[in-house]
């Protein structure tokens, strides 16, 4: 069998492959983040601890997940960009970056919110509340160098090698903040403690880091379609394009 | 290696034609270091607490200054294509690069380290530790810096944005470096923070080179 793989590794074949699949992912992603939802406000039981406050975890978690989890992918999509010199890739690494950089502020605030009721303050420098906000710092790092930088594809091939070093010092990171933390200051919280957590909780967070997943999918693929248009728009492609949307006036 | 050589005589000769560019760093790390006890206040106990953080975040950030510098003049007179284009190896280059970087503007900041060190009470042995921890973490920081500087080159605001690029990589050198100083001050020894450095630095000797080479090819095409 002989199947093109790169049929759709163009702006053009692919632009209107991700209209047809945005829909999907976006009705995907409403549909677990309902069940999810109910689970985690209507099945998942009180803890006898942490009460009813607990349950932002339902979102804490998928977006802390989340906001490594798309780091990992933009630097495979960097590495994939750079490595074939391809347009796609860089731009759906772009496309990327503001939805990470989103699930990592939604991870700190969120968690600053369970931890008011449950530690007593808003922030502690914990090791992984410092870990998320030094990504969240890699996340801007990476937004920033590619906006300052006129030339597109200029600023592609930057952005990827950043992703990419970035990737490099993530574990390296972790550790020594980890270790810092343990040095410091005993482990007077610990997140781990926790005690074990009832199936229900665990699928109510499945299914909202599903629909999480889902949405990433879904508003990347519209923010690449931008991008598409944006970087080509002196193409024919996206001039006939123009034409038939306009029908026929532009 | 001849052009290693002959790359960081040249840059050194460069350095120090224009002795006013070492000494802004120098400065900038004295006045920093300065700035924590007016802003404290002068008790000599809390001080010596903060020591090994204030003065490794003065390092960081005077380090950080000169980076600009490092590629600019020779992005903008040419001779960077020259190198680019040079038989030698690229990785090869950047490193004199780099290493020119650190004698002008990282050595000085670790000689001139005891001496701040004294103003914030630090007992000698960890003194000594100050300086041994920032003569193995300075090099790391010239290293990752070079990737951070090829990658703003010739670009808006390239000043502020190497601070952001830099600063989050810089992390696990601040931790370490500062870790060490503050666990000979408590008695503990510091082998271990000051191995860790080491290895940061070799780690980065061994790849940051490479990927300055890749930035700078960006930048320039």
């Amino acid at each position: 069998m002989n199947i093109n793989w790169f049929k759709y590794s163009s702006p053009q074949t692919f632009y209107p492959l991700a209209g047809r699949m945005i829909p999907w992912f976006a009705w995907i992603a409403v549909i677990f983040a309902v069940i999810g939802l109910y689970i985690s406000f209507f099945i998942a039981p009180t803890d006898f601890q942490q009460g009813e406050a607990y349950r932002i975890i339902f979102v804490h978690v998928p977006a802390a997940w989340m906001s490594m989890f798309i780091y990992m992918v933009m630097a495979g999509w960097a590495a994939l960009g750079l490595s074939l010199n391809a347009r796609l890739p860089a731009m759906m690494a772009q496309a990327l970056a503001p939805t990470g950089a989103i699930f990592t502020l939604l991870a700190l605030v969120t968690g600053s919110f369970w931890g008011k009721p449950m530690w007593g303050t808003w922030w502690v420098w914990d090791a992984r509340l410092t870990s998320e906000l030094i990504l969240l710092f890699l996340y801007l790092g990476f937004i920033a160098l590619q906006s300052s930088i006129d030339d597109p594809r200029k600023a592609d091939k930057a952005g990827a090698l950043l992703a990419l070093v970035g990737v490099v010092n993530v574990p390296i990171i972790y550790f020594s903040v980890k270790w810092w933390n343990t040095l410091h200051q005993g482990s007077t919280i610990s997140m781990g403690a926790a005690p074990k957590m009832v199936t229900t909780m665990l699928l109510g967070m499945l299914f909202m880091a599903l629909a999480f997943w889902m949405y990433t999918i879904a508003v990347a693929l519209m923010r690449v379609r931008c991008i598409m248009l944006e970087r080509e728009r002196a193409s024919d492609w996206v001039k006939v394009l123009l034409l038939k949307a306009t029908g026929g006036n532009a | 290696m001849r052009a290693v050589v002959t790359l960081l005589r040249r840059d050194l000769l460069l350095a120090f034609r224009r002795r006013s560019d070492v000494a802004t760093t120098l400065f900038f790390f004295l006045i920093v270091a300065s700035l924590f006890p007016l802003g404290v206040g002068p008790e000599p106990a809390v001080l010596s607490r903060i020591a090994p953080g204030v003065l490794w975040v003065a390092a960081l950030l005077a380090g950080m200054l000169s980076l600009t510098r490092m590629f600019a003049s020779d992005f903008s007179d040419g001779s960077l294509e020259q190198m680019l284009i040079a038989p030698q190896p690229l990785p090869m280059l950047v490193i004199a690069k780099v290493l020119a970087h650190w004698i002008v503007c990282g050595l000085p900041v670790v000689l001139l380290a005891p001496m701040i060190g004294l103003q914030y009470a630090l007992p000698n042995d960890a003194l000594l530790v100050l300086v041994l921890s920032l003569l193995l973490g300075t090099p790391a920081l010239s290293l990752i810096g070079a990737i951070g500087a090829a990658l703003t080159l010739g670009v808006r605001g390239s000043g502020l944005l190497i601070a952001l690029l830099v600063l989050p990589l810089y992390i696990p050198v601040l931790i370490f470096g500062a870790g060490a100083v503050a666990a000979s001050q408590h008695g503990v020894s510091a082998e271990a923070h000051l191995s860790l450095l080491a290895a940061f630095s070799l780690l980065s000797l061994v790849l940051a080179p490479f990927a300055t080479a890749a930035a700078l090819r960006i930048s320039v095409e």
